[in-house]
């Protein structure tokens, strides 16, 4: 083996969004010691895009809420397929993360009597969401790395993760290159987290930033582990539409949260035309009820637009189909109506909702308080991920464990607003923890030479080709063009198939791929090596959706427009195979204790 | 810490700003200099500070002094001879302390008088610096101190603007209220003054910013509250004041020299 | 609007660099990194450029656009006379690494040297404490930093005088700032503010409050508050003299 800067932890922490952060505190307060690295600067991970609010039963503002209303709305939301024992925990333990942060230093909106505040939130049966105004990631992720850099642990920025490496069975370690001088880094450690998050940069119009390219995914399915649900991607109904450029950023569903009402060019609010049957009870019949909910009136039921992300996100789709859509291609999502309802609704609105006055302010000339957004689907989140044991987050590979967007089960079919920032906490600590015992128990790992020689060697293949060949940005741009048309919100057989024939063909135009220059900060190089993971995830999707033929969450066919109850026993499972080949299979969902069962009968 | 950056020498005024970056600078300089230069002046003058009720605002306090505003009469016998006497000279440098080292105004004057730095991102003449971390700059942290004291000499305006209502007549008798331009003038003088005064950033400091949970304390959050309103725009009431302060004296001494004439409202 | 624009790009490391121009097409709502983004796509594919989030959430993509520091993906290109090259190049504050990326490790490695929160004990027996949201909302302003560290770029102690070793700048001022005015915070910091944070070297150019691209306050609502703490901590004999008294 060739030398390279070699690093030993005990656990190593792959990503430092909120799941990676609250991991590594958990580990680094057990007393071993972790290394945590970043893709990108320290605190800039995705999860500062996070804004509506962490869903947690502390019942503060209704004190009907408890974690049982939480695990049924979790488990409603995802259509019954989640892992249920993720649920019930993440139900249960959700309020104490979110009083941790507070004593970490963590500020959140109050409430009268100078408690915690809740709001609203699609799907949510009671106000949940503990928030800052619409800046809840920020606080979030800012409250852990401000706590964590204090709790000894080493941490290593704009460094990527290329390959796992492995010993045996079991993780061994990871193989990375830091991005500033382009130097490659072996890490060995005892156990591996990954808290890589999603997998948006996949699709063309998503509100994901550049990092979300599937490495978790991918380094996990390269190494062994399996991943499931994979079908299961949520698609945001407000993502922004115009201009141009900034397609796909995420407009928050706290704007509906706080009142704001979906419209076609006709001015007709659609969402009352098409009310599920499964949320009819608790859905408003008329628009003063709905206003009503959002102004924190307990006895009002929700409006329309506060329906799950998925239903929503269709029913915009629907309505530009039907020609009714906005000028851009959307529908508008107006909540400077309130003028008509409150006083000061201007002051309300900027007080409320800052950065999404001050988002369409600066990027779109558009005065929130005055004029209605122009808002469209865009892809926002994957439910599945690497597959995980509910208790501990480890994966089938020993030592490899997974936590947040990058793990898969507590979410199922759809996910709720809210419960992805709870989601970190819960299972970002209980992987810290996991991994810590694990590794206490282990002996050291070994390093294979070969391993990290192959991995070396296949990082720097794209300098070889030759770079008048095909740049990496544009293979980049073919796939996220043919996901987004092929395998997005309304899916189909013929379409799938044909997006893996075209998986084929870049899979060998990504492997042509050449790039010029240096290694010290090469983009381009950097966006050659996560072709891969893009690659693998993708086709693990459309694998994944071609096997479930049904439509159930985030995952809508054409040509299956139906849920079908027989598809709700199983989840839908990838792995490699021993000829490198992609294994999809049915895995049965273990069937759930009486008593969980008895709470979903009651809270219903 | 990590060794100083690698960036490209960076000469006096050079920038890669496209705008007017100077034009602010340059006003700030002449129009304080301006002041500077007429308050230094006048503050020797000795003369023509009062006119009918009206006391210039740089000579109250007047607590030695000919006119019949003064406190304890003429001038000190202790007050060396070959010293230029004028009651101005006793009072006015607290004012003028308080606006040396006001927050606002030492932003304003390092840029405009110092170039340090001249404009936002554009290099500097000098490379050493201290900062207000070593003995001179250091003094600005007596800012509080002026700001008390400037409070008291404030409340004497406002008592020589309220005079400035009550009219003696020629022919002797009590004071009778009336209303000339000059009343007008020091009371104007004395609302932009309180503006900046109570608008000062220790003042906010002292008034609740000081506390930490300043919602168990009603008060202290209404004072802060309003405070910090007129903090806002310290800049505004610093300028607006600076000039009425100046123009008030003019007002009294031109008044006194007989080259305008105080018009009578009432 | 012109089709096209030309964008004048610094390239080059902590060795030396230059401008290069590069003519790209432009339309409509589009911003600095959109520009950057495509001549790096189309000409240059090894520019080297900082981004996440695009929405100027995460405060990755700081430089220094026409001389005004700025978030790229913030700066519309309708807001820049487009007839002349638009110059793009690296905060200067900081240490080149590579064409529009900087070397701001400095940074982290100062906010670890303040001390952490440190609540006081918890007011109600279930571990949790009060707070009223008029307390809140004066550090809340605070807390929407995300450390673009463009007031640090700007600032020119650091900018101009290097002061690296001696000034944490206006970002972790502010830091300092939450922590201090923090309604649950007990820690004292006002001597390392004065010694180790420096923050006598503020001279209230208020350059930093100007740059924020969150609009917040730097420099009347974090330093100068903190600057009066200070006071009363180490400089005003009256406030020493009344805890005196008021300890006995």
């Amino acid at each position: 083996m060739a030398e390279y800067e070699t690093h030993e932890y005990e656990v190593l922490v792959i990503g430092a969004g909120g799941a990676g952060l609250r991991a590594a505190i958990e580990a680094a307060a057990a007393g071993v010691s972790v290394g945590l690295i970043c893709k990108s600067l320290l605190g800039k991970a995705h999860t500062v895009m996070a804004e509506g609010g962490i869903a947690a039963a502390l019942s503060n503002v209704d004190d009907r809420d408890n974690w049982k209303v939480h695990f049924t709305d979790t488990m409603r939301g995802g259509q019954y397929v989640n892992n249920w024992r993720m649920a019930e925990l993440h139900a249960k333990e959700a309020p104490d993360r979110v009083r941790e942060l507070e004593a970490w230093g963590a500020l959140f909106d109050r409430t009268d009597d100078g408690r915690i505040l809740q709001r609203n939130f699609g799907g949510h049966r009671y106000p949940r969401l503990a928030h800052v105004g619409d800046r809840t990631g920020l606080e979030m992720i800012r409250t852990l790395q401000d706590h964590g850099i204090h709790k000894g642990m080493a941490v290593h920025m704009e460094c990527t993760v290329v390959t796992l490496l492995k010993d045996g069975p079991r993780v061994a370690g990871a193989f990375a290159y830091e991005r500033e001088r382009g130097r490659f880094k072996v890490f060995r450690a005892k156990a591996v987290i990954l808290a890589t998050g999603g997998v948006g940069r996949a699709f063309k119009i998503t509100s994901n930033s550049w990092e979300g390219t599937g490495d978790g995914h991918s380094l996990a399915y390269h190494a062994g582990a399996e991943l499931m649900d994979m079908e299961f991607v949520q698609f945001h109904p407000t993502g922004m539409v115009w201009p141009p450029s900034v397609r796909g950023l995420l407009v928050t569903e706290a704007v509906r949260g706080e009142g704001g009402v979906l419209k076609n060019s006709t001015g007709r609010r659609f969402m009352f035309d098409d009310i599920p049957d499964l949320y009819r009870a608790q859905t408003a019949d008329n628009e003063d009820e709905g206003f009503r909910y959002t102004q924190g009136d307990t006895n009002a039921r929700r409006p329309p637009e506060l329906l799950t992300r998925d239903h929503v996100a269709r029913c915009i789709m629907r309505e530009v189909k039907a020609g009714r859509g906005s000028p851009h291609g959307g529908v508008f999502l107006d909540i400077s109506w309130i003028k008509a309802r409150l006083p000061n609704a201007e002051e309300h609105i900027r007080k409320k909702l800052p950065s999404m006055y001050h988002q369409f302010k600066q990027l779109a000339d558009i005065d929130i308080t005055k004029e209605p957004m122009e808002i469209g689907p865009t892809t926002h989140y994957i439910m599945g991920g690497v597959r995980v044991d509910g208790e501990s987050q480890m994966s089938t590979v020993p030592g490899l464990f997974a936590a947040g967007e990058c793990a898969a089960g507590i979410n199922g079919a759809n996910r709720l607003g809210g419960n992805s920032l709870s989601d970190l906490l819960v299972f970002g600590k209980r992987a810290g923890e996991y991994s810590a015992k694990f590794a206490r128990e282990q002996k050291p790992p070994a390093i294979d030479a070969r391993q990290v020689d192959d991995a070396a060697k296949r990082a720097v293949e794209p300098f070889e080709r030759s770079a008048g060949n095909e740049g990496p940005f544009q293979v980049q741009f073919a796939l996220q063009e043919l996901m987004q048309d092929l395998v997005g919100i309304v899916r189909s057989e013929a379409e799938m198939r044909r997006a893996l024939a075209g998986l084929e063909a870049l899979k060998q135009r990504a492997d042509r791929a050449g790039v010029a220059g240096h290694r010290e900060f090469n983009t381009g190089w950097h966006a050659a090596l996560d072709l891969r993971h893009l690659l693998t995830v993708s086709e693990a999707i459309t694998r994944s959706a071609l096997e479930r033929k049904e439509s159930r969450g985030g995952h809508f066919r054409e040509d299956y427009p139906d849920k079908d109850p027989a598809a709700g026993t199983f989840n839908i499972v990838v792995r490699k195979n021993r000829d490198g080949g992609m294994d999809v299979v049915r895995t049965p969902i273990p069937p759930m204790p009486a008593a969980l069962k008895a709470i979903i009968d009651e809270y219903k | 810490m990590s060794t100083a950056p690698v960036v490209l020498h960076r000469r006096f005024g050079h920038t890669a700003r496209r705008d007017a970056w100077w034009i602010q600078p340059l006003l700030v300089f002449f129009a304080l200099s301006t002041f500077v230069v007429y308050a230094t002046w006048a503050a020797f003058q000795g003369e023509h500070y009062t006119y009918g009720p009206y006391l210039s605002p740089f000579y109250s306090p007047e607590i030695f002094g000919g006119s019949p505003h003064s406190w304890f009469g003429a001038r000190p016998a202790l007050w060396p001879g070959f010293l230029t006497y004028s009651p101005a000279l006793l009072i006015l440098p607290i004012p003028a302390l308080f606006r040396v080292t006001c927050y606002y105004c030492r932003g304003a004057y390092y840029k405009s008088f110092w170039a340090d730095p001249p404009a936002c991102t554009v290099g500097e003449p000098r490379h050493s610096y201290w900062g207000e971390n070593s003995f001179p700059l250091v003094l600005q942290n007596v800012h509080r101190y002026l700001l008390f004291l400037s409070v008291f000499v404030l409340l004497i305006l406002a008592f020589d603007a309220y005079a400035g209502f009550w009219f003696h007549d020629p022919d002797g008798g009590a004071p009778r209220f009336g209303i000339g331009v000059g009343s007008l003038v020091l009371t104007a003088n004395v609302v932009l003054l309180a503006g900046y005064l109570f608008g000062c950033h220790s003042m906010r400091h002292v008034a609740g910013g000081c506390v930490d949970q300043l919602s168990r304390s009603p008060l202290g959050s209404r004072t802060y509250a309003c405070v910090s309103c007129l903090n806002r725009r310290h800049m505004v009431w610093a300028w607006s004041s600076l000039f009425m302060v100046g123009f008030a004296d003019l007002y009294v001494r031109l008044c006194s020299m007989g080259v305008w004439t105080d018009f009578r409202i009432l | 609007m012109p089709t096209t624009a030309t964008f004048r790009i610094w390239r080059g490391n902590a060795q030396g660099g230059k401008f290069e121009d590069y003519a790209t097409p432009v339309s409509e709502g589009m911003v600095v990194l959109d520009a950057v983004h495509q001549i790096q796509a189309d000409q240059a594919n090894d520019l080297a450029v900082r981004w996440n989030c695009k929405a100027g959430k995460c405060g990755s993509c700081s430089a220094e656009v026409n001389g005004q520091p700025r978030l790229m993906c913030m700066t519309r290109l309708n807001q820049l006379n487009l007839d002349e090259p638009v110059t793009v190049e690296p905060m200067r504050a900081f240490p080149s690494i590579k064409d529009l990326v900087t070397d701001v490790s400095w940074n982290f490695r100062v906010k670890k040297g303040i001390r952490p929160f440190k609540p006081r004990p918890p007011d109600a027996p279930d571990g949790t404490w009060r707070m009223q949201q008029a307390d809140v909302e004066r550090v809340q302003e605070f807390r929407k930093c995300i450390e673009c560290f463009l007031c640090q770029d700007v600032c020119h102690v650091l900018r101009d005088h290097k002061q690296f070793d001696g000034f944490v700048g206006p970002r972790f001022l502010t830091y300092a700032a939450a922590l201090e005015m923090h309604p649950l915070d007990e820690e004292r910091r006002a001597r390392e503010l004065k010694t180790t944070h420096g923050i006598g070297y503020c001279n209230i150019t208020k350059c930093c409050t100007k740059v924020c691209p969150e609009s917040i306050t730097i420099t009347d609502n974090a330093i100068i508050p903190l600057k009066e703490r200070v006071v009363d901590e180490l400089y005003d004999p009256t406030v020493k003299l009344l805890r005196f008294f008021r300890r006995k």
